[in-house]
């Protein structure tokens, strides 16, 4: 690192401490495995061959992450601005509204690179609008943010069931769905970006949404630490008086953080609608959002740590699954355990190794800056 | 030596650089009222806060009665017989004062045995110390005298025999006041012994038997209080250091550039923190404002900055009238060239866990040289700030080091960088060199003085009275919320410290 003053060198910060986590979340996953009476190395080997082990499967794991950069990249924007937005799934699932909109109008007229746009609009439109509320309750009365998002969570919800079982069913339908879009509201696979890797993408609805996150990524990047409203709700994140200080409306750029926030939760939407079931369904979201806070956490609400904390709650995923299949006595429930250990260790315990990890690198550290010296004089 | 309650040998305090507490030695003879007086921060409260039970000493020895005890936590203190009236008290506010008593002495599950037996021993209470509380009523309805006289049965009533006041007064009407010392003379009559920490001097005057004072972690002397004067208190504890003066020539005051006039201001709990002040401060003059704090200067500071809400009054700055009782904006303020350098650079001036750059333009970050449409010029604030680095001699020279790991005095300089380097109108400037190494502070003075020679209107709050004198060509003295006196920085020390303890004020403000 450029100082002499910074604690840990960023390779450390941002690779060891999480790695070191994430093995000690696994060794007690594997000790819990044992406990059920099988083989952990064997449950390892299944998640690692689920998730990796053929062109398929990969296209299933990044399936996955897309959703979860989506979630993870709103809670982060939220979180910079001081503010804990739980109501990622919520905003989520609003969004849904948004897309299934957007596909149902145009998709039998229109081209996939026309309605695209337009549902991204329409999702992130939903989304923010989901957020609004709580955010202006939050900025205008007061009212805490984790207990509105929460609320409307169970309030986008019902809204959600009322709109598929009177609004947006087709007529003689007993699904609570929409009805299935045509061409037009399917997104194109990426089996070109995997056929470069020489993968062969199966049945896997890896689709181009994947890359609508990498961007939704490096805008956030681009928000929070090149633009004058980052710079602002940064400033509000870390210090609410200095914000007042600096002559920060707090008000306005709470609800403003927020909107952003929703609006990049519903933007999750577009992956499991347009990209895999083409049709919006009862409960699409599948708790993505409350993911999107473990990864947000995992990935330090930094966009170049969310992709990947978001790809290996993928894993977990795809992989989980495979376990599951595989062996019949490890439950689903039991891959929810192992998901829950890595949060618990990647983001709750974050801190539990720093202190020791810290300690060796200053001793290094010191011997490194007296070598520097020496050689300076 | 039985007439000893409480002896402190060597106690020893540090907070990472901090020496809160240095060698401290101190007895306290049983059924007296012993006075601790200090500026803010001089230790004081960090000393009691070792003796119930807080915080460790890191070595020295606590003796009670004779004996040696250690004290884990507030619990063992309580065993001990030292009971602790806090500045803020610790009670449930939609308790009754009988819960409140009991509250962690319940003695089982089962509460009826335990109320009736509270309730039996606070008649016994009130009766012996005239420490009358209506049992049944709720804290939360309660005036605030009563609220600590509350405070003062639960020490009683878990047996107390030593009994210490933090600040007690702070809080109190004078007559609330006056009544609170009737109490601890009853119950220093009863044989119970009172440790009074305070900074008013007029308090340790009236009502104890002994006084030490503290100063910048140090015991610097105990008296007898029949023997000792206000004049030698005050002396004590300011301190005779060797003075920094700066070099500092005649002013040439101009036209007046900040005027205030009847300006009050209430906290959020309705309490007056700032008190019908009025002042003016004139191009090329630098009017400081003396006090102890608390006494409203930071409020004062605030609203003249735009943070916070002003009740009534007026302010003009360059002849033009600010919104002080309406929505609030600095950011407009400093577009009409008034600087601001906070009292407290951690929280207010600085966000600690930004790059040095990034709190340089804190503030002014609307302005168009640092941004380029909605995006942050992220070159013309790095040379900005690299600029600033240079002239004010900002070390580490580094504009990408992390705010927080600059030392006190460098985070202080960015902050007055970032102000004067403005060329504002009108500097305020809360506490500049509080918690700044020796060497930053004659940078920092020589800077406000040559803004004032630049013509620049400069008000200054400090609690560093000698800090005050150097600087200023005019010393307002704060006292509760109001202005009581004006005096030329020829002053003496004893006469200003009179006046900020509120002594020689009560006198003038009637004359």
């Amino acid at each position: 690192m450029s100082t002499p003053y910074a604690k840990l060198p960023g390779w450390v910060e941002y690779g060891l401490v999480p790695l070191v986590n994430l093995a000690v979340a696994f060794i007690v996953a594997g000790l819990v495995v044992l406990l059920v009476g099988e083989n952990p190395f064997e449950a390892a080997y299944h998640l690692i061959n689920g998730a990796f082990g053929r062109g398929e499967y990969i296209g299933f794991t990044l399936y996955y992450a897309t959703t979860f950069i989506f979630t993870g990249l709103a809670v982060a924007v939220a979180f910079h601005c001081g503010l804990f937005n739980i109501g990622g799934e919520g905003q989520a699932y609003v969004g849904g509204i948004g897309v299934a909109l957007a596909c149902l109008w145009l998709d039998q007229t229109m081209p996939w690179y026309v309605v695209f746009p337009i549902a991204i609009i329409g999702s992130a439109f939903f989304g923010a609008l989901w957020a609004f509320l709580p955010g202006w309750l939050q900025a205008k009365r007061g009212s805490h943010i984790v207990i509105t998002t929460i609320m409307f969570n169970f309030i986008a919800s019902s809204l959600m069931v009322y709109l598929l079982t009177r609004v947006l069913k087709p007529l003689g339908s007993m699904a609570p769905q929409t009805r299935t879009f045509a061409e037009g509201g399917q997104l194109p696979k990426l089996d070109w970006l995997l056929s470069i890797f020489g993968l062969n993408i199966g049945t896997a609805p890896f689709n181009i949404s994947f890359l609508l996150a990498l961007a939704a990524a490096f805008a956030v990047w681009v928000l929070i630490w090149r633009t004058k409203l980052g710079y602002e709700m940064r400033t509000m994140g870390h210090s609410p008086s200095a914000a007042r200080y600096a002559g920060i409306r707090e008000s306005r750029i709470t609800v403003i953080a927020m909107m952003i926030s929703g609006g990049l939760a519903g933007m999750m939407a577009l992956n499991p609608i347009m990209g895999e079931q083409f049709r919006m369904q009862l409960d699409f979201v599948q708790g993505a959002g409350f993911v999107g806070i473990a990864v947000a956490l995992m990935g330090r609400s930094h966009p170049g740590g969310i992709i990947p904390a978001a790809i290996l709650f993928g894993v977990l995923y795809q992989g989980g699954a495979e376990i599951a299949f595989e062996m019949p006595s490890i439950s689903r429930d039991m891959i929810v355990i192992i998901q829950g250990l890595v949060i618990l260790f990647a983001g709750a315990l974050e801190n539990m190794f720093r202190p020791a990890i810290t300690r060796a690198f200053a001793t290094r550290g010191q011997r490194a800056a007296a070598v520097v010296q020496t050689k300076g004089a | 030596m039985d007439n000893i309650a409480i002896e402190l040998r060597g106690i020893d305090k540090s907070f990472g650089p901090v020496h809160a507490n240095k060698n401290i030695n101190l007895k306290v003879r049983k059924g007296t009222i012993h006075g601790i007086i200090g500026e803010n921060g001089a230790g004081k409260s960090t000393l009691m806060s070792i003796l119930y039970g807080f915080y460790q000493a890191d070595s020295g020895e606590i003796v009670v009665d004779g004996r040696p005890i250690t004290i884990r936590d507030p619990n063992a203190a309580i065993s001990a017989g030292i009971g602790m009236v806090h500045q803020h008290f610790m009670l449930v506010e939609n308790f009754t004062v009988l819960e409140n008593v009991m509250l962690g002495a319940e003695d089982s599950q089962i509460l009826n045995k335990g109320i009736a037996k509270a309730r039996q021993e606070l008649k016994r209470l009130e009766k012996e110390y005239a420490l009358e509380v209506n049992p049944d009523a709720l804290i939360e309805e309660l005036p605030v005298g009563l609220q600590q006289r509350v405070e003062i049965l639960k020490a009683l009533y878990r047996k107390a025999d030593i009994l210490i006041l933090d600040e007690p007064t702070g809080v109190l009407t004078p007559a609330e006041a006056d009544h609170l010392f009737r109490i601890l003379g009853q119950l220093k009559a009863q044989g119970k012994t009172i440790i009074l920490i305070t900074h008013k001097l007029r308090e340790i005057m009236a009502i104890t038997d002994e006084v030490s004072v503290m100063r910048r972690g140090e015991m610097v002397a105990t008296r007898t209080t029949g023997e000792t004067s206000v004049e030698e208190l005050a002396e004590l504890m300011v301190g005779r250091r060797v003075l920094l003066r700066v070099e500092k020539g005649e002013g040439t005051p101009g036209d007046v550039k900040l005027s205030v006039q009847g300006l009050t201001v209430k906290d959020s709990r309705g309490v007056t923190m700032v008190d019908d002040v009025s002042l003016e401060v004139r191009a090329g003059e630098i009017v400081g404002i003396a006090g102890v704090a608390g006494n409203g200067q930071s409020e004062l500071l605030e609203a003249i900055a735009g943070i916070r809400k002003g009740t009534s009054g007026t302010v003009l700055l360059n002849g033009q009238s600010v919104d002080v009782t309406g929505h609030r904006d600095p950011a407009a303020l400093r577009a009409r060239g008034l600087a601001h350098v906070p009292e407290d650079r951690h929280h207010v001036g600085l966000v600690l866990k930004f790059e040095e750059s990034e709190n340089a333009i804190l503030g002014y970050h609307n302005d168009p040289r640092y941004l380029n449409g909605v995006f942050l010029n992220i070159d013309a604030i790095r040379k900005d700030a690299e600029e600033k680095i240079a002239k004010y001699d900002i070390r580490p020279p580094n504009a990408r080091l992390k705010t927080a790991n600059f030392s006190g005095g460098n985070q202080q300089k960015i902050v007055l960088a970032r102000e004067m380097e403005r060329g504002p109108d009108v500097l305020i400037i809360g506490q500049p060199t509080r918690g700044v190494d020796v060497g930053a502070i004659e940078f920092i003075h020589k800077r406000i003085i040559e803004m004032r020679d630049q013509g620049k209107a400069v008000l200054l709050v400090s609690v560093e009275l000698d800090e005050i004198r150097a600087l200023s060509d005019r010393i307002l003295v704060m006292f509760a919320g109001r202005v009581v006196g004006e005096r030329s920085p020829d002053a003496t020390e004893g006469e200003l410290g009179l006046l900020m303890a509120g002594v020689e004020g009560r006198k003038e403000a009637a004359e």
